[in-house]
């Protein structure tokens, strides 16, 4: 039982960073009609805004420890950062600190700006493109701009910690009477279900209850129509494909914590997101979000070392085997629409 | 001749043409001089562009005629070559028995994925091939590592109990692949001047099954068959309403290719006795549709262009490194070498990546018709009349979805 | 239109006839005039490096090159002569290899075993490459040594860590300076037993590929020998890269030592994930929740940031160490460079000069005669004390580091400690050891 309850508080976590990416590519799917294969960098490039502003925060300049050497003979020189210099060493350090909660703000102007640049630089001329363009243009993309993030900051995962208050985690198992330390959770991993939980109700929120939502489903459903309206719909899509960058690239400044970023990263979930997309059906919004969450957790189940036992391998496959089960009993994945993407 | 229209008789011809003197063709350049860099002309780079040029064949015989995008087609590529060096282990190193087991296995293999994926189409077509792959790599690389070799990958040993033939040479090593006695590796060369031409056995061997390949493609291209696959990519409901069931159509057409890539698989294995999992991961699938893509859906010779553009990119870009750049600018002033090296640096060596990604993207603006689109552009540049033979006429117009 | 020899493919060559240039096409067959494949007939010799310059190794392979290039310097009388100078052999002079100065290729390995093959495959093709090194994994270490094999070029291993290297998949012209599962093993357990004691039960992760079995059972035995009890093993996938579901189960289990037969990503995100779940601050059977690393490496604990602190494991070698032999390669590669090698860096570099050495020593590039110069060499002053290349396997048997994630580290660089330098006599094994059954070495093989 206890292992059940941590699995599904696992596969919670694990479901929330998949919906969220799967999230941001069903709108661009839905609204755009392009299939994104840069959207696993756009969680790259979220995760390293993470890393960039801890870095900025950790500008230092050197200061000579006294008496002792470094590994040359010469004077070992520690790094002192500007910001214990401006602000004072206790403030200093509580920002560096909290660098990862700080990147959130300092990454949505980034992210709605490149999401736009993409939108308007490139991806619009492909709207009536085939897809097989689109997939062509956007993993050439995908792949420069991974090696951009490898160029200038190298292919090793970089350590980017959580706030010092998050550390250690919440025992569920003393809360419910059990015995301690039977269901532990890490409270980072709280947190980042939470937000996930926050943007998922947000954007189907603005979707929901805005009159921008509401033309921009309009728009999903029949843009032409929509057009004829003499409502600018291209105007608004592009909006919306910068909102997708901003929910992708937020997924990834609160998934820095969790696995030091590496530049591949993006890569690592570009195809795990598609099958997400798919297994809940092309166009649908909830769908992507039901699929992140269950396959986060039955990938999570079929990790119990219980269930390997019995099926060996089952860890390797459970995520492929469960989407070609659901293709094949529900022909539009969980809540897909007839006839997107089907020809 | 052949049976084949005049245009596509002269397409075989050329790209024959290409086949039989790539050895001279694509070592344009001395070999002591600083550019023998760019040469491609030595049998292992030759051998792969001529056996990816099969897969992507293949490949495009799915989805340049059906339209259908399989994103999992390296497990084919994986089983070919498993099958081929079990081949190698178990009955004798004579490459013909190992490529023939390989296109079998590959086609059951094909029947049986095509059958399950074929029931859906489109996007979700394509994730139930990635997922397929996805699967046999993962088990491979895994669980059955006693039967793939997992992670070192499947190879020869000393002690592999081969029915027909030796477990070890007379000097105590492992055979090496041939047919009826010729080795695969076996290499002729010729040095005229400053320059050396290099002729392989694997080579050609791999050459004439691409020429073979080829032409049965221009085959299925312009057969009824082929025009049956046409009308499964652009209307699947109208020709269904006229009586005709689309799905035996597309299976036939799905396990054709994934018997190229079987072929194309049980060749590299004979070429290098080694079967390695990675060879079915999800970037070997989305690699055959990027050469696709890249040279030009649809048309017949444009995947293997594109097949032998990724190829050059990795093998030959991927070794310049900093001190060959020095090299070549050295004549220039101390600065302004750093400088130049400085620019270029990032896009070679180990940032052959970023090139191939710019190249991904500057190909699909430019020349939305890929590799093929922009050699019509030159011909036509060149002032001829008559558009390029390589192109599929209709095709190259409505690329594929 | 004349004949030249100004070319690498000295072996291949024949001359060119008459004022049209027609040649004589030379089949390569045993009966070829040359003596071995690429024998070098210029005034130049070429080495191939093989490294992953791109994908998760980019940078251990950028470092091993690193290395690799400072090497070649050295052989070419170049810098500081590094490691030249303390190495207990002085056959190597400073001009080159046998008077031939030292040239080299780089390729890509993407620690792919096929295009590691396909690169190693253009350097003999192409580039007329003599002898081939580098590489950061055992499944690419495995691949390039068997087609080394075939192809009659020496093959000096760069990082790769698998039993299998020198146990079932050994080859004659395949020979490993680093270190291996078993001897991680060997050396961890009696420092686990003095540090956490000898009533402990330990629970494995275990990357899903031959390197990650090879080391789990290295390590299970060797704890187990003493008296651990081992709770559960579980393998994970190589593409993993959350292993909260693996790590979560953990206490639960009783278990309360943690392995993590992990390495590269894999290890840096495992570790991350163990930490973040406090593992290290809860108390299981009255004892401290530990966790144990069996491969460390700088880059990688440089990864996993301030999760590696106190962390146990072993490693190759260690920038830190106060032999004249480190002491000078730290010193001239920190002065070129900036900032100390690796431990990738320091195998690469010393698997170059051992094979100079070897080929000085045997008077001649064909492969057999190297093979049969490193067989049974003993040497000293490369950084590991007194080492042995042994004839049976191929392996090198020297000291192995037990070695510590630092608390305090001073600099980027400076992340772990030496517990114990473990002596070589503990860490040797008879060469048919079980866990290094099956295969054989074969015989040299000098190509032609």
């Amino acid at each position: 039982m206890d292992a059940i309850i941590l699995q599904i508080l696992n596969g919670l976590d694990k479901g929330s960073a998949y919906a969220l990416i799967a999230l941001g590519l069903t709108l661009i799917f839905g609204t755009l009609g392009v299939v994104n294969f840069a959207h696993g960098a756009l969680f790259m490039i979220g995760a390293f805004c993470a890393v960039t502003l801890s870095r900025l925060f950790n500008l230092s300049h050197k200061v000579a420890v006294p008496g002792e050497t470094d590994f040359l003979g010469n004077p070992l020189m520690r790094d002192q950062p500007y910001l214990y210099d401006i602000f004072g060493e206790a403030t200093g350090a509580a920002l560096i600190d909290w660098a990862v909660p700080l990147a959130i703000l300092f990454s949505i102007p980034i992210m709605l700006f490149v999401g736009w640049a993409m939108e308007r630089g490139l991806i619009k001329h492909f709207y009536k493109r085939p897809h097989a363009d689109q997939i062509l243009v956007t993993f050439g993309l995908a792949i420069v701009m991974q090696e951009i993030i490898k160029y200038y900051y190298g292919a090793n995962p970089i350590p980017t910690p959580a706030p010092a208050a998050f550390t250690g985690s919440f025992d569920f198992g003393a809360m419910l009477g059990l015995d301690p330390n039977q269901i532990i959770y890490p409270y980072w991993r709280l947190v980042y279900f939470a937000f996930a939980t926050v943007i998922i109700g947000a954007v189907f929120a603005f979707l929901q209850f805005t009159t921008f939502g509401m033309v921009v489903r309009a728009g999903m459903a029949d843009r032409e129509t929509v057009g004829l309206l003499g409502i600018n719909i291209d105007k608004r899509f592009t909006i919306m494909f910068g909102i997708a960058a901003a929910v992708a690239g937020l997924a990834g400044v609160m998934y820095a914590p969790i696995n030091s970023p590496n530049y591949h990263m993006g890569m690592d979930f570009l195809v795990l997101s598609f099958v997400v997309v798919v297994v809940g059906g092309m166009g649908s919004l909830p769908g992507a979000v039901l699929a992140g969450f269950l396959l986060g957790i039955l990938e999570s189940f079929a990790s119990m070392s219980a269930v390997i036992d019995l099926i060996p391998g089952i860890n390797q496959i459970i995520i492929y085997l469960v989407a070609i089960i659901i293709l094949l009993t529900r022909p539009r994945g969980l809540m897909g629409r007839k006839g997107v993407m089907e020809d | 001749m052949f049976g084949l229209e005049k245009k596509d008789a002269k397409l075989l011809l050329i790209v024959a043409a290409l086949v039989f003197f790539a050895p001279f063709l694509l070592n344009p350049f001395p070999s002591d001089s600083g550019m023998a860099q760019f040469n491609a002309g030595y049998p292992d780079l030759m051998q792969r562009f001529v056996i990816f040029g099969i897969f992507a064949i293949g490949f495009n015989i799915l989805f340049g005629l059906t339209g259908y995008l399989s994103f999992g087609h390296a497990a084919f590529l994986g089983v070919g070559s498993y099958s081929a060096v079990w081949m190698f282990k178990l009955l004798s190193m004579n490459v013909v028995p190992a490529i023939i087991l390989a296109v079998i296995v590959s086609g059951l293999f094909a029947i049986v994925i095509g059958y399950v994926s074929l029931r859906r189409s489109g996007i979700y077509f394509s994730i139930l091939t990635l997922a397929f792959a996805q699967m046999s790599f993962a088990l491979a690389y895994s669980v059955l590592t006693p039967i793939t070799g997992g992670e070192t990958g499947l190879q020869l040993a000393l002690n592999d109990p081969r029915i027909l033939g030796a477990a070890q040479t007379a000097d105590g090593n492992i055979p090496v692949p041939g047919i009826f006695g010729l080795e695969m590796r076996s290499t002729a060369e010729l040095a005229v001047g400053p320059w050396e031409f290099v002729f392989n056995v694997g080579y050609y061997f791999s050459g004439i099954l691409m020429l073979a390949s080829f032409y049965l493609a221009i085959r299925i291209f312009r057969s009824p068959f082929g025009m049956m696959l046409r009308a499964v990519k652009s209307n699947q409901q109208r020709m269904s309403y006229t009586g005709l069931n689309p799905k035996p159509y597309t299976l036939a057409a799905f396990v054709i290719s994934g018997m190229y890539a079987g072929l194309a698989g049980g060749l590299m294995a004979a070429m290098d006795p080694l079967a390695g999992a990675e060879r079915m991961f999800w970037t070997a699938s989305g690699e055959v549709v990027l050469m696709t893509i890249l040279g030009g859906v649809g048309t017949l010779i444009g995947p293997v262009l594109g097949a032998g553009a990724i190829k050059y990119m990795e093998n030959i870009i991927s070794k310049i490194n900093s001190d060959i750049l020095h090299g070549w600018f050295a004549f220039l002033p101390d600065g302004l070498e750093d400088f130049v090296v400085a620019i270029i640096y990032p896009f070679i060596g180990k940032g052959w990546h970023l090139t191939l990604g710019i190249i991904f993207m500057l190909v699909v603006i430019f020349l939305p018709g890929g590799l093929v689109e922009g050699g019509q552009r030159i011909a036509k540049l060149f002032g001829k009349k008559k558009t390029n033979d390589a192109k599929d006429g209709a095709e190259a117009k409505t690329p594929a979805e | 239109m004349s004949k030249s020899n100004l070319t690498r493919r000295g072996v291949l060559k024949t001359g060119a006839l008459g004022g049209a240039g027609l040649a004589v096409p030379t089949i390569f067959t045993a009966s070829s005039v040359a003596a071995h494949t690429n024998e070098p007939t210029g005034s130049t010799v070429t080495l191939g490096f093989n490294v992953p310059q791109t994908g998760p190794y980019a940078d251990e392979g950028a470092d091993e090159l690193r290395a690799y290039e400072l090497a070649v310097e050295h052989l070419n009388g170049g810098g500081d002569g590094g490691m030249m100078s303390t190495f207990s052999s002085k056959a190597l002079q400073g001009n080159g290899i046998l008077g031939k100065k030292v040239e080299y290729v780089t390729g890509d390995t993407q620690t792919k075993s096929d295009a590691a093959r396909a690169s190693a495959k253009s350097m003999i093709e192409k580039d007329g490459a003599v002898m081939i090194t580098g590489g950061s994994s055992s499944g690419v270490a495995v691949a390039v040594q068997a087609l080394c094999q075939e192809a009659g070029i020496i093959f000096m291993a760069g990082l790769t860590h698998s039993n299998d290297t020198t146990g079932k998949d050994k080859r004659a012209n395949g020979f490993r300076h680093f270190f291996n599962s078993y001897m991680s093993g060997a050396a961890l357990a009696p420092v686990l037993e003095k540090m956490y004691g000898s009533d402990r039960k330990a629970y494995h992760l275990t990357a899903d590929y031959n390197w990650g079995y090879t080391t789990e059972e290295a390590v299970k035995s060797s704890t187990e020998a003493l008296g651990w009890e081992t709770v559960n093993t579980v393998k994970t996938p190589l593409t993993q890269t959350d292993f909260s579901s693996y790590i979560a189960p953990v206490l639960q289990s009783g278990a309360d030592v943690l392995v993590l037969n992990h390495y590269g990503g894999n290890m840096v995100n495992s570790l991350t994930n163990a930490v973040q779940f406090g593992l290290r601050e809860k108390q299981v059977n009255g004892k401290n929740f530990e966790i144990v690393v069996p491969l460390y490496s700088r880059l990688m604990a440089k990864g996993a940031g301030a999760n590696v602190k106190g962390i146990f494991g072993s490693t190759n070698w260690h920038w830190s160490l106060q032999d004249a032999g480190s002491k000078a390669f730290v010193n001239s590669f920190g002065t070129k460079y900036g900032f100390p090698p690796s431990q990738a860096a320091h195998t690469c570099y010393v698997q170059t000069l051992l094979y100079a050495d070897a080929v000085e020593r045997a008077g001649s590039f064909a492969p057999c005669a190297v093979a049969e110069a490193l067989e049974g060499f003993e040497f000293d002053g490369l950084g590991n004390g007194k080492t042995l290349y042994r004839a049976e396997d191929h392996q090198c048997f020297k000291d192995v580091l037990v070695v510590k994630g630092k608390e305090n580290p001073t600099s980027e660089f400076d992340l772990l400690e030496i517990v114990e330098v473990t002596p070589a006599a503990q860490v040797t094994y008879a060469p048919d050891h079980p866990q290094f059954s099956g295969g054989a070495l074969g015989t040299c093989n000098n190509g032609a």
